[in-house]
């Protein structure tokens, strides 16, 4: 039997409504042993007393039900954003806010570049912001002539590129007829690429290739560092394209006592039959470990909003692009439905459009009634414009839902003007209609689409601010208190993970996030900038400075 | 068939579950008579090959008697179709089989982008007894009507599951969808394997302008001079419905040689280093092609 470390808080809020605050914790074997007292814990056995937190706060460590490794693979390259970002070993990088501040900064890291073969790659560029200017191949020529160079949009839609990527992907030539690359008056491409079709033969060669994409040991490392700073202690890789043999470097990566937070990877729905996918994930079930926590599917069904490959129902797009794309066939989706449930495997489902959760609705209710099950917890992910009515069907079939509340600041002016119109914009995410409706509710950043960072997860769905500072959809707000659970227990639920994680009670993981704010004193308003100095995880002290 | 040194043809076939896929990649498989053919499907989950055809199969290539491949590209359809043109093994065809959900216009795009191969045409599978059905579906609706819309050539299967006036029915349907692109009844997926895929140029040399007594209806079109190549192109494609095919080299006013490809109503026209003779074998639909048929096209080629 191991040690007890009872760890002092200026306040600790449990999350467990038998004891909403305490000040003491007491840990063993990287499990929370009790709360309480000094006095009511000192009574187990003997301990030492751990003040290093005596003037913080400690809530449960924050759970990401929806992010992808990715997030930490992106930091090798150049970070192109608009916004002030830290990267995993917490240097900040301050947000580009012209076309050429981001020719500037690839310039810079193109003279640090060694061998000249060697690509280079930006993401996260946001011309959204810049007045949707564009940048062609001439552009990021200056950066570079002999070198392959890529600039990735936000949205992850568009790449520009310079003209030696192109030429390495045979595209710099007269000829190209595809609706996803425009061509320059001389007949060649502009080295704007389009939609994932144009983007697919050339990204490979400016760096994105699939580790970078995928994540590799390395990114998996970058992605611990990222949760620590962020509070976070378990978190999804949501659909990975996992085998047998990524999950041997999986586990080596988390194995080890310095890596910091438990990952729950789901594999993709994708490129194998439902019958063979199940049996995959039932045969990584039993490799499991408390830090890697397999046997879990994601399916998608449908696009995005913001690239309108969303399925949206009647009327459509606000400005009347045509419907988005199927990603699953119902059939196919049904049949996976069904062997999952007859399996005891869990599926989540990426549903934007609300003709997408719809179909998903409409096709999980008849695999229920073959197949009934007591307590499935099929999530539905982002599943952005669902309606009331909606909410109960999900609430009905005891399915759970994720909602992508960093929409509202990222892209809800966009979405109020352009994709969905004010109506549907205000209904976006609606978290309170969820909660009203009684379905269980968590709440994402999608990293890396949006900085991982629930605190501020919160705070969009509290607030729901745009960027431009407006309230889109007063009704949708929740409190903080409903936010915390979202971003804690309510996470945890969707992953049938709340009895070992999302409060602090006996029994449970020794997961915390180590604040230097009190979230309820702060308020609503600022929850999103409230410091976060480390996490616990296991029982183990990660401080965020100390990486 | 890499005749002219422009690349492999590929064709995308594509149509919603149950209109019959499996059975006429199959069918194509058992029949390639010689022709190395390479099937590439997204996984190999939703394409069972027969059992008697596999040679060998690991995780990504399955060897098929005949020296025909199927291969699963996953998510990197242009590295897979590089890697097929840049085979020590010469492949002649590449038949992509495409999902359910898939957009056949923006797989075509695709293919345009990769060097080496050459698009040659978008085959649309069509279940005679389910497809006005499916194309009502709730959700899949515009999905299966786009797929229609993007065919070169309609194929409609299970023929033998309906009633003549039902055949005719649905043909007129399917017409109605997509005005241009030729309607094959067939059944179990047998459906003439130069049809789909545009072998028939070989014929020019082989066997000259013969009737096949069992093939397709042919004719070939021997110009004696210089034409008007893109006319002759356009005139086939979008005059004559009842021609599915036609394939050949023609040389043009300045003294190129051209390799015209029709598939339906889309047509291509590629000049061409080599010295080939000229000939264009036309592939026909229902009746017998006769020259008589084709006044105005022969006026056109001075024949
Ligand atoms: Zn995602």
């Amino acid at each position: 039997m191991g040690k007890i470390r009872i760890f002092s808080a200026k306040k600790i809020i449990t999350m467990n409504p038998n004891q909403p605050e305490t000040t003491h914790v007491a840990v063993r074997e990287g499990r929370i042993l009790s709360t309480g007292t000094l006095e009511e814990l000192a009574i187990w056995d003997d301990y030492t007393l751990d003040e290093t937190f005596h003037n913080k706060i400690l809530i449960p460590g924050l759970v990401e039900g929806h992010a992808h490794v990715m997030a930490g693979a992106l930091w090798r390259h150049v970070y192109c954003g608009y916004f002030d970002r830290a990267d995993p070993d917490g240097n900040m990088w301050q947000g580009s806010k012209t076309i050429a501040d981001v020719i500037e900064l690839l310039q810079v890291a193109e003279s640090k570049l060694k061998y000249p073969a060697l690509p280079l790659a930006g993401w996260q560029f946001d011309p959204i912001y810049m007045d949707n200017q564009r940048v062609t191949r001439s552009d990021l020529d200056q950066v570079s002539a002999t070198r392959p160079v890529g600039v990735l949009h936000a949205s992850g839609h568009i790449l520009n590129v310079n003209s030696k990527a192109l030429e390495l992907a045979d595209l710099l030539r007269p000829g190209i007829n595809h609706p996803g690359i425009p061509l320059d008056k001389d007949g060649l491409p502009t080295g704007e690429l389009y939609g994932p079709d144009a983007i697919g033969p050339v990204s490979k060669y400016v760096g994105f290739d699939r580790a970078s994409m995928e994540g590799d040991a390395d990114a998996l490392r970058a992605f611990g560092k990222i949760c620590v700073r962020s509070g976070v202690t378990t978190i999804t890789d949501l659909a990975a394209r996992i085998t047998e043999e990524s999950v041997d470097k999986m586990l080596e990566v988390t194995e080890h006592p310095t890596f910091p937070a438990r990952i729950v990877p789901l594999r993709i729905f994708m490129g194998a039959s439902a019958k063979d996918t199940i049996d995959l994930v039932l045969s990584l079930k039993e490799r499991s470990t408390d830090q890697l926590r397999l046997g879990r599917i994601k399916a998608v069904a449908d696009g995005s909003i913001q690239g309108f490959s969303a399925r949206m129902r009647w009327p459509g797009y606000f400005n009347g692009a045509p419907n988005g794309l199927w990603y699953t066939l119902p059939e196919q989706l049904g049949e996976l439905y069904r062997l999952a449930l007859a399996n005891g495997v869990q599926v989540h489902t990426h549903t934007n459009g609300d003709e997408a959760t719809e179909m998903a609705l409409d096709t999980l209710a008849p695999a229920l009634n073959e197949v009934p099950s007591v307590d499935h917890r099929f999530t539905l992910q982002h599943c952005q414009l669902a309606d009331a009515a909606q909410f109960r069907r999900m609430r009905n079939m005891k399915m759970c839902v994720n909602l992508f509340a960093n929409h509202h600041f990222y892209w809800g002016d966009e979405h109020y003007r352009l994709t969905v119109g004010p109506e549907r914009a205000r209904r976006m995410n609606a978290c309170r209609t969820a909660l009203e409706m009684g379905v269980p509710m968590a709440i994402h950043s999608d990293a890396p689409i949006t900085p991982l960072a629930p605190l501020f997860t919160a705070w969009c769905a509290v607030n729901r601010l745009t960027l431009s500072g407006r309230v889109q959809g007063d009704g949708e707000k929740i409190s903080i208190q409903d936010a915390l659970y979202a971003i804690t227990l309510g996470a945890a639920y969707t992953l049938h993970l709340d009895g070992e994680i999302g409060s602090v009670e006996i029994g449970k993981k020794a997961d915390f996030a180590v604040l230097e704010q009190d979230p309820i004193d702060i308020g609503g308003a600022n929850i999103k900038d409230i410091e976060i100095w480390g996490t616990v995880q296991g029982g183990r002290v990660f401080q965020a400075k100390k990486l | 068939m890499n005749l002219a040194g422009l690349g492999i043809p590929v064709t995308v076939l594509s149509g919603y579950l149950g209109a019959g896929k499996t059975t006429l990649v199959n069918h194509l498989l058992r029949n390639a008579d010689g022709q190395k053919l390479a099937v590439l499907v997204n996984e190999f989950g939703a394409l069972p090959i027969d059992k008697d055809l596999i040679e060998a199969a690991d995780d990504e290539v399955i060897s098929i008697a005949g020296g025909c491949i199927c291969c699963s590209f996953g998510s990197d359809l242009s590295a897979a179709l590089s890697q097929l043109s840049a085979m020590n093994q010469p492949i002649d065809h590449i038949l992509i089989e495409a999902s359910g959900v898939a957009r056949p216009e923006a797989i075509m795009w695709s293919v345009g982008l990769v060097s080496g191969v050459l698009p040659d045409g978008i085959v649309i599978l069509a279940d005679a007894e389910t497809i006005q059905k499916a194309a009502r579906d709730k959700y899949m609706s515009d999905t299966i009507l786009a797929q229609l819309q993007a065919a070169d050539l309609l194929i409609l299967n299970k023929i033998d599951l309906v009633t003549e006036e039902e055949v005719r029915v649905t043909s007129s349907w399917l017409a109605l969808q997509n005005e241009n692109a030729p309607i094959i009844p067939i059944t179990y997926g047998k459906v003439e394997r130069d049809i789909v895929l545009g072998h028939c140029v070989q014929r020019i040399y082989a066997k000259g302008a013969h009737q096949d007594a069992a093939g397709p209806s042919t004719l070939t079109l021997l110009p004696k001079h210089n034409i008007d190549v893109l006319e002759l192109a356009q005139t086939l494609a979008k005059d004559y419905p009842n021609i599915a095919r036609a394939k050949g080299f023609a040389t043009n006013k300045s003294g190129e040689k051209i390799l015209i490809q029709v598939v339906g109503s889309r047509y291509s026209t590629s000049i061409v280093s080599k010295e080939l003779p000229d000939g264009i074998v036309c592939l026909g639909l229902g009746e017998t092609l006769r020259k008589r048929h084709f006044k105005r096209l022969l006026h056109l080629l001075k024949i």
